[in-house]
């Protein structure tokens, strides 16, 4: 809406799915938290069913603007407008998470890790319709944190991240991701390929190696808000908090 | 006996309509058969403008008329000069570019149309053919030889060139024990009030009168220039402010182009126009300020004394003067602040540059000053190994030296002479609330643990009270309720409370029984306006002393009426009476229908003119010096550069409260905006002269989460240059923010020696300030 | 240009219809159709939060809603606030013992944004996360500090009165 009252998008017609209702759900099936492309931001972060199926979309959602932009904003909307710096990216990205897309050609289903494509340009061709997001629920000894540094609380995030740690029987990290948003044109998914971490002691200084490299594996970019050199620091003092912190509950069982 | 209102915390008049909905805002008004207007603005920073052809936009429907440069007639010449100066060559803005645009935004065609929606759809239907030029977008750089010319016949873009000073500049830093040299910037920010500009006007053609409204802070100002610009009488254009305009700040207290486009169209088109301005447009139109570099000197002595100041300033003015210089001589003239100095001299270089124009902003020029200086006491202070408290209590001005001449000399011969102030005593309190001492041992533990604290200091003076004058009519109705009349005009600072409790302080009848009227040019025929902090010293007086004069006048008809010594008379709760026989009583009502000559047959007494009314225009016979001091602790998070607000303090001195409840809204009101301009808000401009920061996405202003409740202590020294003992008080909230900030974020990172040479302060610019010192 | 489309609404209680472009924002149509003027436009791209209304009970941007979207639905603006016989909502009441506002242009939306939050979160108690909840809201001219205060005692008063 923004782009139109400042005549920067000159639609000749808006479809508005406000009507749709049957889009209006939110429900866990199969292992996944399935969010219809109805669900307010506010509506899903003040459900009781996401706080406990989904921790990493419940920590991510109070980051985006303010409750006003909460009320009306949906999860599904975010992840289709494909915002460079918005958090619901990392999230879908960090979680594995699947997009449901229609058409009058049918239905298909594609991952997080295919979806973003470039600045504001998702996988959807442009007689397509984002139904349904499902996110992959909490597993068991899985810590999930999303950290976020912005000029003032609710604004767009200068760098955020989502981190998901799981540990093994023996207390060792058993998996560790991360993913960025705010770095680049498109989230960027950062996972322990090389093993660092797995099957390691999940110490301080080991997270903090691994956030380093996590923070080094990308070229930053920079704009009118941060330069890359600075969006590069933040990332890694970041995903540092966000990997101990999911390191933490991954401890306490989420 | 009526209770004193003078002082007292009374709750505000004006809040119940604004609470439910019902206030009345410019752009709330609507007239029968009003149309819509939008501006064509120019997308270029610097441009030749060959071709305009508006035939699409006005054969759209729904439009009424297009307006360029070639359509105004009379109305195409440049707007008049406020405050002309030998000293400055100067530049005023056409109501349309006719060959010509200097600044994005400039404002090139005027469509006019039955809604906001068509006359933004004609504005696209009209081509316009320009020849981008070169653009000057930094004032140094404009400064330089080669650089591109903003006026091709005002060589090196300067437009004013001044030095002020006094003492011996060289004989003083000959002999100093130690001399520093720093340089500094402060970056444009601007007033962004939560309401933007609307005109509305409607002619009267059988009168031949125009009606304007204005979200202004100075109508007189409108009136008198609308007028010019239209070849009209001053009396044929009324301005009125509306009751309610939503914040000034500065930047509507200007003619701007369209206060002119407004009333012509609505003149030539013989129906009301309203131009209401969007957000963007305000980014790209409204006047700015803060943009300012510096290079300071300064000489002391190894124990702490300053004996001179020296600084050369590149003031950046945009492509326009409106204002002429007074802004640059306010920053030149406040640099000086609460110190004994034995040798002052500023060097003073005003520049155009292709952007928005430089007008007042809360502070006007004043943040920049105190930046300046404080920076340099803190920077002698890390020299010197002198806590900054300390080394600015052994060179301020003492109290018991007030009035004191500080050294600059009007134009006219007289001194500028600080009136009156307690700075050591104010910069105390302040230390006082905020716990500096134990702050100082809280600080080593902090390091000790690897935490970085901070505390810093701004400390100022301001002249406030700005003259010529304001005016009031004070006049007693029938019904014995008073009706008060001023040039003033408010836009959130409660004037309708405060000019009632001291009317109704000095007549001792209830607040509820006073109207104020505000803002009106067919009420009151002389006004200023509101800016600068004038108005409770100007308006305050005017009513006070036409009240006193009305007060005066009651008695002498009541004395005449009830055949009594006028030393016999009391004036109480809306009755004259005789002392201690209050039988013997006139209601001020009476009073005022004798006075309208609705007695028969009876005559006033000699010497008394009719009607039981006073108008008293207060002349300022120079500014009231206002002061404080600001201390303010942060903490900083080294990893990302986040600056943290720990604690706020102010004490400051306004002389005399009128109302303490608006005193600290005023103070609070202006720490947020030291807080904004201190981290938050810098409008960035690229080398074409292009905005980059031209939304509030961008242009980043203070929430409640960045400004916490400060800590407020009131000082109150009575001025003596006035009846009431009042100072101004709307700026000082925002005047030494920056500069304390500075200072808090440098001694938080002490460790790590850096210098804070500019604001606003970002944290990444804090990370870069770590990272060259290795950290 | 495009046609104009019937809309119907409920506004603070009363059905309103009008006749709309698409492009028209439902705050547009307050203002000029039906001359509630209370809501304000400060930015018009959502930021600002002075034209802040009650859609369905929940505060958003009437910037950022075409009137159209409004068809049908539950509107609820400032005006509405106040009772029939005029007795002050306490937000409204607070806001004027704390000196809350000064020009009065960011009120309404804060007012309306207030009237959700104690709504949705009628234990809210922190300072801190008060001030999360009102940065979605800017004023120029306070500084904050009374509307903290204000919505500090309204939530406790609530708070009283909900423990018997």
């Amino acid at each position: 809406m923004p782009l139109l009252n400042f005549r920067l998008a000159r639609p000749a017609a808006i479809v508005d799915i406000n009507g749709v209702e049957e889009l209006d759900y939110l429900h866990q099936e199969d292992g996944w938290l399935a969010v219809g492309a109805l669900v307010r931001q506010r509506a899903a972060e003040l459900s009781a069913l996401v706080t406990a199926t989904c921790p990493l979309l419940a920590g991510a959602l109070p980051f985006i603007g303010h409750f006003q932009i909460r009320n009306r904003g949906t999860v599904v909307g975010s992840l289709a407008h494909a915002d460079p710096a918005a958090e619901l990216g990392a999230v879908a990205l960090a979680l594995g998470a699947e997009l449901r897309i229609q058409s009058t050609r049918g239905t298909r289903t594609v991952p997080a890790e295919q979806f973003f494509v470039s600045y504001l340009t998702t996988a959807l061709a442009p007689d397509e319709l984002l139904v349904e997001a499902r996110f992959p629920a909490a597993r068991p000894r899985t810590g999930y944190a999303f950290a976020e540094f912005a000029r003032r609380h609710g604004d767009f995030a200068l760098v955020g991240v989502a981190a998901i740690v799981e540990q093994d029987q023996a207390h060792r990290c058993a998996d560790a991701r991360l993913a960025f948003t705010g770095v680049g044109p498109v989230p960027i998914l950062f996972t322990d390929e090389q093993g660092v971490l797995r099957g390691e002691p999940l110490t301080p200084q080991a997270m903090n190696a691994f956030a380093e490299r996590a923070a080094a594996s990308f070229e930053a970019e920079l704009d009118v808000h941060a330069s890359a050199e600075y969006r590069r620091e933040l990332a890694g003092v970041l995903a540092e908090q966000a990997l101990k912190s999911a390191a933490a509950r991954s401890k306490k069982g989420n | 006996m009526s209770r004193a209102l003078f002082g007292v915390r009374v709750e505000r008049r004006e809040d119940l309509p604004l609470l439910t909905g019902q206030g009345s805002y410019t752009d709330d008004l609507k007239r029968p058969g009003m149309l819509h207007a939008a501006v064509l603005r120019s997308p270029h920073a610097h441009a030749k403008i060959r071709s305009i052809d508006v035939s699409a936009a006005r054969a759209l429907a729904g439009v009424a008329a297009v307006f360029t440069h070639a359509d105004l007639g009379a109305a195409g010449k440049e707007i008049p000069l406020l405050q002309p100066n030998p000293l400055l060559v100067a530049r005023t803005q056409l109501l349309l570019a006719h060959d010509i645009v200097r600044y994005v935004g400039e404002p090139v065609a005027f469509v006019v149309g039955d809604d906001r929606y068509v006359t933004e759809d004609a504005l696209e239907l009209i081509e316009v053919a320009y020849e981008p030029l070169a653009v000057a977008a930094d004032a140094e750089g404009a400064l330089e030889d080669g650089a591109p010319l903003v006026y091709p016949e005002i060589a090196n873009n300067l437009a004013s060139r001044f030095t002020l000073g006094f003492g011996d500049a060289t004989e003083v830093f000959g002999r100093a024990d130690l001399v520093l040299r720093q340089r500094f910037k402060t970056h444009r920010g601007a007033g962004q009030a939560m309401e933007c500009r609307v005109v509305l006007a409607e002619y009267d053609r059988r009168a031949n009168r125009i009606t304007m409204w204005s979200a202004t802070q100075a109508p007189h100002l409108i009136g008198r220039l609308a007028s010019q610009m239209l070849g009209m009488e001053e009396w044929q254009v009324r301005v009125i402010a509306p009751h309610d305009v939503g914040g000034g700040f500065g930047p509507k207290a200007i003619f701007y182009p369209e206060e002119g486009l407004v009333p012509f169209a609505a003149r030539a088109l013989g129906r009301p126009v309203k131009w209401t301005e969007d957000r963007h447009e305000h980014f790209l139109s409204t006047n700015q300020e803060r943009d300012q570099y510096h290079d300071a000197e300064m000489a002391l002595t190894r124990e702490g004394k300053v004996l001179g100041f020296r600084d050369t300033v590149v003031f950046d003015t945009g492509a326009y003067v409106p204002w002429g210089i007074v802004e640059p001589w306010i920053t030149a003239t406040t640099i000086p602040g609460p110190y004994k100095l034995s040798a002052f001299q500023v060097d003073m270089q005003v520049v155009y540059t292709h952007k928005v124009p430089v007008t007042p902003v809360r502070g006007a020029g004043r943040p920049q000053a105190v930046f300046v200086m404080e920076r340099m006491m803190d920077l002698a202070a890390r020299e010197l190994q002198l806590d900054p408290a300390e080394i600015r209590q052994r060179n301020f001005i003492q109290p018991e030296e007030m009035p004191y001449p500080m050294g600059l000399v009007y134009r006219d011969g007289a001194q500028v002479t600080y009136d009156s102030g307690d700075y050591p005593a104010c910069l105390r309190k302040a230390q006082d609330l905020i716990g500096y001492d134990q702050f100082r041992r809280e600080q080593s533990r902090a390091r000790f643990e690897g935490r970085y604290i901070g505390v810093g200091i701004g400390a100022y003076v301001e002249g406030t009270g700005l003259g010529p004058y304001e005016g009031a009519i004070v006049q007693i109705e029938s019904s014995g309720k008073v009706l008060v009349t001023t040039g003033a005009t408010p836009q959130g600072q409660g004037h309708v409370t405060t000019m009632a409790q001291i009317a109704a302080h000095e007549l001792g009848i209830d607040v509820d029984d006073i109207t104020v009227i505000t803002g009106d040019t067919g009420a009151i025929p002389f006004g200023i306006g509101t800016f600068a902090s004038r108005i409770a010293v100007n308006a305050g007086n005017s009513i006070a002393l036409a009240a006193r004069e009305v007060r005066e006048k009651a008695l002498a008809i009541a004395a005449n009426l009830l055949e009594a010594n006028k030393d016999d008379l009391e004036l109480a709760q809306g009755s004259v009476f005789v002392r201690g026989a209050p039988a013997r009583s006139i209601s001020l009502g009476a009073l005022a229908l004798t006075a309208a000559g609705a007695r028969p047959g009876y005559t006033l007494p000699p010497g008394v003119q009719p009607g039981l009314q006073a108008t008293h225009y207060f002349s300022p016979s120079q500014a009231a010096y206002a002061s404080g001091a600001h201390v303010i602790t942060v903490e900083v998070d080294v990893r990302t550069g986040d600056v943290k607000i720990l604690d706020y303090a102010v004490a400051h001195d306004c002389g005399r409260m009128i109302n303490p409840m608006i005193v600290e809204g005023q103070v609070q009101g202006g720490v947020a905006h030291g807080i904004g301009n201190s981290f938050y808000e810098e409008l960035i401009y690229d080398n074409n002269g292009q905005l980059l920061t031209a939304s509030f996405m961008d242009y980043l202003l203070p929430t409640a989460k960045e400004v916490p409740t400060a800590k407020i202590a009131h000082m109150e020294v009575v001025c003596p240059l006035n009846p009431l003992g009042v100072k101004g008080v709307g700026e000082g909230g925002t005047i030494p923010s920056a500069a304390a900030f500075a200072g808090a974020v440098e001694d938080a990172l002490a460790p790590f020696n850096v210098t804070v040479k500019e604001v606003p302060l970002s944290p990444e610019k804090v990370r870069k300030l770590l990272r060259e010192a290795g950290r | 240009m495009a046609e104009k489309r019937t809309i119907q609404l409920t506004i603070n209680g009363q059905q309103h219809s009008g006749q709309v472009e698409p492009r028209r924002t439902l705050a547009d149509f307050l203002r000029q159709d039906l001359d509630l003027t209370g809501t304000h436009l400060g930015c018009e791209h959502g930021v600002c939060g002075a034209c802040t209304i009650l859609l369905d009970g929940a505060a958003v941007r009437s910037c950022l809603v075409l009137a159209v979207q409004a068809n049908g639905r539950r509107v609820e603006t400032v005006e509405g606030l106040a009772g029939p016989r005029g007795e002050l909502h306490p937000i409204q009441t607070a806001f004027h013992k704390h000196h809350a506002l000064q020009c009065g242009f960011c009120t309404p939306g804060f007012l309306m944004s207030i009237v959700d939050l104690l709504n949705t979160r009628p234990d809210i108690e922190d300072e801190d996360e008060i001030r999360t909840a009102l940065a979605g809201n800017l004023c120029r001219c306070t500084g904050y500090s009374g509307i903290v205060a204000a919505v500090r005692e309204v939530a406790a008063q609530l708070r009283r009165e909900r423990t018997p």
